[in-house]
This record gives structure tokens, sequence and C-alpha cells, in this order.
């Protein structure tokens, strides 16, 4: 089965290839779509690999999938996939002198973060990492307004600087790897316990990887890129940079965290994440408070939720299955809310909360899913981010970290307050009367899926049929609700439904994070 | 013969990487910049193939190859190629000459203090070098946070890059090729792109002044 180790680098890269020297505008469409089925399909048959207790390589070991590599390539999979199919619709105006740049960069980009996840070396895993920064840096400058122009800059310095500064802690690594007579780079020998690593080299690596790996997942202090780059880019890959790219680099620091733990203890990095993780929800749950544009207020709660899955893994073991639940629940909420939020933007043309009024009385099409997708981000069961949380702080207080959970639990507090009211100002309430009421051509209810969306009204926001009676005492007012969800629902309907299910699976899923968890060192 | 010198040409060629990182940071033209970073290629891959032949690997000299190719030549022509193209802009940095040289002593030893930390185990010659490269990156940093135009950013990231290049072979001999040709690439493409986005800039905004960026903020 070790062919799935190569579908998921080769056909996404074909695919580019074909996108940019093909000029047929379907396939250039569909290309992206297709890259991350084929790693969605390849992260599947890994996953049922692993779980008949197979380890696959390719390459000489240079390419491994253990339990947590076939389980983060799913990922990356089904979130490209929400992302991906679910920004169909999205217009991608580009100069005829680059057309099928941007398909190709997100093929590209899927299978840098592909290959990021399978290589056993920290080596090629970083500069799979840094060719992520290299296939992004355009897609964030897409729209080429000075705004995004502004931002693709402080992406790209930010995150290569970091990136170097990770480079630099995986040379000392490297150097302290001499330490067992052949010097090395692959995360299988350098995790074994009891190897002769040299401790100082190995803490002051560790600690520089964490630091560059952190700068790309967002967490603060070194978060400052992130709502920028997010809120520029177009919606699709803000969704994918959110769920997959943040995630990616979490999965690097659990990596060299299983390196330093078996060297220099836990205690080292432990301080170091919590930090970083509590900083991280401060600076969300601050700027969330007073937060005016809806793209930048999903950035700012992927700032959280990397803090939350950083405060996971600072406390270790006991929390690894909950953080690693975390990510695909993240992942999947965070690109089924890019996505919506593209569409909003399109029809409404502003990125302003405060211009985006009433929508579940307007747009109940693209409301009701932004609803239902707000509160599973916001952490209401039966989502699964509601389970990583609580699996995180059940976790924390029973390790003896109950005063940095306690702080985080206070901090979610109020971003669950803030977010709240950010949502209800955008969905609920009657529009405005001098709002004029819009009926583009494209209302007409997309087929299938439209039906099945606004069947689900009733049953889902209780609160949607209450707002509808509310405005009725005008009756002049010549009101359409526009039911159209503005591109595929399919990918939504997917996605929301898995992370609404799948913390409930005990097999397979419950046996693979368990086997993931223990890879990094958790549960024996 | 070559044990006996092989002490003075680490020492020659970390000498001059040090020397022209101080150089840039005092000069402020952008050309004299792209050329002082052009012998720092040159230094550097001079110090690859210095412990190439004492360790007797031809990988190694490969690598130093390729570190001739792409840091002492590629990257310094793409950004001369940019420069060309444009009037002469001089930086007004932050920082005054004085205080900027200042700094980067103080950075120096402060990397000898943290790398005897660090290092302390190791006793070998390359190993005692090592400083350099971290005083580089200190150095790059320092580029960083004090230069206005994208071009002089640029550099500054450059300059990072070869301190983190000059650690790893110093410390550890080098990565192996195929990780030395990866990491070259992609530090080759983000120079290339951040190119590309000051030329952007400049067709935006008439200029590359890093400090006009702060339309996003909240």
């Amino acid at each position: 089965m070790s062919f799935a180790l190569w579908t998921p680098l080769a056909i996404p890269a074909l695919l580019a290839v074909l996108s940019l020297g093909v000029p047929s505008p379907a396939l250039r469409r569909l290309s992206p779509i297709a890259s991350s089925v084929a790693v969605l399909i390849s992260g599947l048959l890994l996953v049922s690999v692993v779980l008949a207790d197979e380890v696959p390589t390719l390459g000489g070991g240079l390419l491994r999938a253990d339990a947590l590599s076939a389980y983060m390539l799913t990922v990356v999979g089904a979130v490209g996939l929400v992302s991906t199919w679910g920004g169909l619709g999205h217009a991608t105006a580009e100069p005829a002198r680059f057309t099928g740049s941007y398909d190709a960069l997100i093929s590209i980009f899927l299978a840098a973060m592909s290959l990021a996840v399978l290589a056993d070396n920290i080596g090629l895993m970083w500069a799979a990492v840094e060719a992520t920064t290299v296939a992004t840096a355009f897609l964030v400058g897409h729209h080429r307004t000075p705004r995004s122009l502004e931002a693709a800059w402080k992406y790209v310095i930010l995150g290569s600087v970091g990136v170097a500064i990770a480079l630099l802690g995986i040379v000392l690594i490297y150097a302290a790897s001499r330490g067992t007579g052949e010097a090395t780079l692959s995360w299988l020998v350098l995790s074994q316990a009891g190897l002769p690593l040299d401790p100082a080299l190995i803490r002051a690596g560790g600690a520089l990887a964490v630091l560059g790996f952190a700068t790309k997942a967002g967490l603060a202090p070194m978060h400052s890129w992130l709502p920028d780059a997010h809120s520029q880019a177009p919606a699709p890959v803000s969704g994918l940079m959110s769920g997959v790219l943040l995630a990616v680099a979490l999965y690097a620091i659990l990596r060299i965290q299983t390196i330093t733990d078996a060297v220099i203890g836990p205690d080292f990095l432990r301080i170091m994440l919590s930090v970083g993780g509590l900083l991280s929800l401060f600076v969300a749950a601050a700027l969330l408070i007073r937060q005016r544009d809806f793209k930048r207020m999903l950035a700012y709660s992927s700032i959280e939720h990397m803090g939350m899955m950083a405060v996971g893994a600072a406390i270790g073991p006991a929390a690894l299955p909950a953080v690693l639940l975390y990510v695909l629940g993240h992942g999947l909420t965070k690109a089924t809310l890019f996505v919506i939020s593209g569409r909003i933007l399109e029809v409404e043309g502003t990125p302003k909360i405060d211009d985006v009024r009433a929508l579940l009385v307007r747009r109940p099409g693209l409301a009701v899913p932004w609803l239902i997708a707000m509160a599973a981000l916001i952490g209401f069961p039966p989502f699964s981010i509601f389970f990583s949380e609580v699996g995180i702080i059940v976790a924390g207080f029973s390790t003896g970290l109950g005063v940095v959970v306690g702080i985080a639990l206070v901090l979610l507090l109020v971003i669950f307050a803030s977010l709240t009211r950010l949502t209800v100002a955008m969905t609920i309430g009657a529009p405005a009367a001098t709002a004029v009421p819009v009926v583009p051509a494209a209302a007409v209810p997309a087929a299938g899926a439209g039906a099945s969306v606004t069947g689900a009204v009733p049953v889902s926001v209780p609160s949607a049929s209450v707002t509808l009676a509310d405005a009725e005492p005008h009756p002049d007012d010549p009101l359409v609700p526009d039911r159209s969800g503005h591109g595929p629902m399919l990918p939504l309907i997917l996605a929301l439904g898995t992370t609404a299910v799948v913390a409930f699976i005990a097999e397979p899923v419950g046996t693979l994070l368990t086997r993931a968890a223990e890879v990094l060192g958790g549960i024996q | 013969m070559f044990t006996t010198i092989y002490p003075q040409l680490i020492g020659l060629c970390t000498g001059t990487l040090l020397l022209t990182s101080a150089l840039m940071v005092w000069r402020h033209s952008l050309l004299a910049s792209i050329r002082l970073l052009s012998v720092q290629g040159f230094a550097l891959a001079a110090l690859v193939a210095v412990i190439g032949l004492e360790e007797g690997e031809v990988e190694v000299i490969l690598v130093s190859l390729l570190v001739l190719l792409v840091k002492g030549m590629g990257l310094p022509w793409v950004l001369a190629r940019e420069t060309h193209a444009t009037t002469r802009t001089d930086e007004a940095p932050r920082l005054n000459p004085t205080a900027a040289l200042l700094t980067v002593a103080l950075l120096t030893i402060l990397s000898y203090v943290v790398a005897s930390r660090v290092l302390a185990g190791d006793i070998s010659i390359s190993a005692h070098a090592a400083p350099i490269g971290l005083a580089m990156v200190l150095i790059g940093f320092l580029l960083l946070v004090t230069r206005r135009q994208a071009g002089s950013q640029l550099i500054g990231f450059l300059v990072l890059d070869n301190g983190i290049a000059t650690v790893a072979f110093l410390t550890s001999g080098g990565v192996p090729l195929f990780l030395e040709l990866g990491i070259s690439l992609d530090v080759l493409l983000v120079v290339v792109i951040l190119y590309v986005f000051a030329g952007r800039m400049r067709t935006k905004f008439g200029n590359t002044e890093i400090d006009q960026l702060r339309k996003l903020h909240d």
C-alpha cells in the first residue's frame, strides 16, 4: 500500500502542471478539487493500513506514514476538499498572462502540505513548510489591491523569518544527533528514548524550532501576519491556510516536542507552549471584543483555537487525542466558515459586520449554514470542538496544570461572548427600513442542495422562524428572502455533519486518535 | 600541510562573513549592500569548501559549489537587476551608523556568550567559530528591523539565512545535499517572490518604503 505515499504528492503536482499548461477552464477549476480528493483518498487508505498495524515507507524511509502522519494527511485532504469545492463559485479574476496560476498554486500547496506530514525527516518537512509560504504568497496577494499587497509582504517576511528560525533550531538538533554516531534528522530515530543527545544543544534547538513553527502556527506574540493574510486572501485560500497550514505547523511542534521531551523532560517546552497558548487566547479575546470585520473575526478565532491546541500540547500525552481531534474539527469548521464568508463578501460587497445586518431574514441560504458553523466554532455540542476543549481542560486539571487551563477557561468565556454577540449582530434582527431588497439573478435556489438546507431551518435554528415572524408586521415591505446558497452547499453540509458526529465514533476514529497520540509518546 | 592552515582558513572565512555583515549595517546604499552580499556568498562557499577538504567529503564540495552559485551569484544578480532598473534609492534607516555599529558589537558579544553555553561540549575548531554564524543571524534581524526599504529588508533576510547556513556548516558539517538543494531553492523562491512584490509596490505607491504598509490593523 506504499503507493499511497506518493499519490498525494504526485497527483497534485501533475494537476498543477496541467492547469498551467492545458487551456481548458473546466479542468483548471476542477483541478484543486481533484488534488484534494487525491490527498483525502490517500490519507484514508493510509489510515486503513496503519490500523492494520503496518507502517508503510517509501524512498529508503524518507517518506513514512505512521498513525499520526496518516491522520494528518486525511485532515489535509478533508479540509482541502471543503475549501476548494466550497470555493468553486468564487470569482478568480486574474490577468490573462497568469491564467491557471491560482488553481496550480492551490494544488502545489496541497502537495507541499502532504509532503510535510509524510516526511520522516525534519529537514524535508521544513523545506515543505517553507514551500507552502512560497505557494501561498501569491494567493494572499491575489486580489492585487494595496491592502492585499501589504498582507502578502508581511506574510512572506514574517513567515520566512519564522521558518528560518526553525531551520536554525533544526540545524542545532542535527548537530546534537552526532552523539548517536551518525548525524540524522529522522523522526523515527530521534524520538527514541535514551539516545546520547547533547542536552544543551537539544534544548536550544528545540526552543528555536518550536518558536519558528509557532510563528507559522499563528501563536502570539508572532501572530501579526495571520489576521492580515487571512482577511486579504481569497476565501478558499483563507480556509486552507487556517485549516491546513496552521494544523501542519502544530504537527511540526508536536514532533519536535517528542524529541525534546525524551532528552530534557517535558517541563521546558511545557512552559513555552503554555505561555504562547495563553497569550494567543488573550490576544484573540482582546481583539475580538471590538472586531468590525467578519473575516478578521474568523482569523482571530483561528489564533484562539491554535492557542487552545498549544495549551493542550503543553499538557502533554493525556490531552493529545483531544488536540488531534481539535485539528480536524477546527479545520473543517473554519474552512466552512471562510467559504461562507467569501460568499457573504461577494453578495454583500462589504467585509464590515455593521453593514451586514439581518442576514437571516434577507439571505437565509447563507445565514443558516453560517449560524450552524459559528455554533460549532464557538464550541456547542455535538460538534467536536466542544469535546476537544472539554478533553483538554479535564486533562489539564488532572495533570496539575489547573492554573493554566483555569485562565484559558476564563478567556474562552470572553471569546464565547464576543463571538456570540458578533454573530447575532450579523444575522438576527429586522432589516433596516432603507434596505433595498436585493434579488440577484443568482437567487434561483440551487436545486437539491438549497432545498435540504432550507429544510433544516426549523430543526437547527429555532430562532429563524421567530425572526421571520417578527418581520411580518411590515407587509408592505417587498422583501423576498434570498434562499440561494451562492455556491455548492454539499461540501459545507458534509463538513458540518462530519464535525457533528466524529466525536461519537469510537471505532475507528477513537482508535486512530489513540494510536496517533501513542506515536507522540502519549498513552502507553 | 592542510591541517596546519585549516584553522587559519576557517578564521579567514568566518572573519570575512562577520566583516561583510557589519559593513552592510554601516553602508546605506543598496548597491553596496548587494555587492557585500555577493562577497559574503563567496566567503560562505569558501568556508564550505575548506570544511569539505578537511573532512575529505565530495558531497560537501558539491554543496560549496551550490552555495557559490546561489548565494554568491544568483541572489545578488536578482537583487541587482531590480536595483539597476530604478533610480538609486539610498536608505534612511531608523538607527544612525554609530549606534548601529555599536549594536553589531553588542550582538556579536551576546552570540559568543550564548554559544559558549550551548556548544560547551564541542571543542573542535569549527565549533569554536560557530558564534559568528549566530552573530550574523542577529545582524540579519537588526537589518530587518531598522531598514525602511523593501530591498534592504530583503538583504536582512538573506544575511539571516547566511548566518543559519554558517551555523549549520560549522556545527555539523552541513545538512545532507538533497536538503541543501531544497533549502536553497526555497530561499531563492522567497527572494524572487519578495522581488515581485517590491515591483508591485513600486507601481502602486511609486516607492518601496515599508512604512506605508500600515493600512491593516485593529
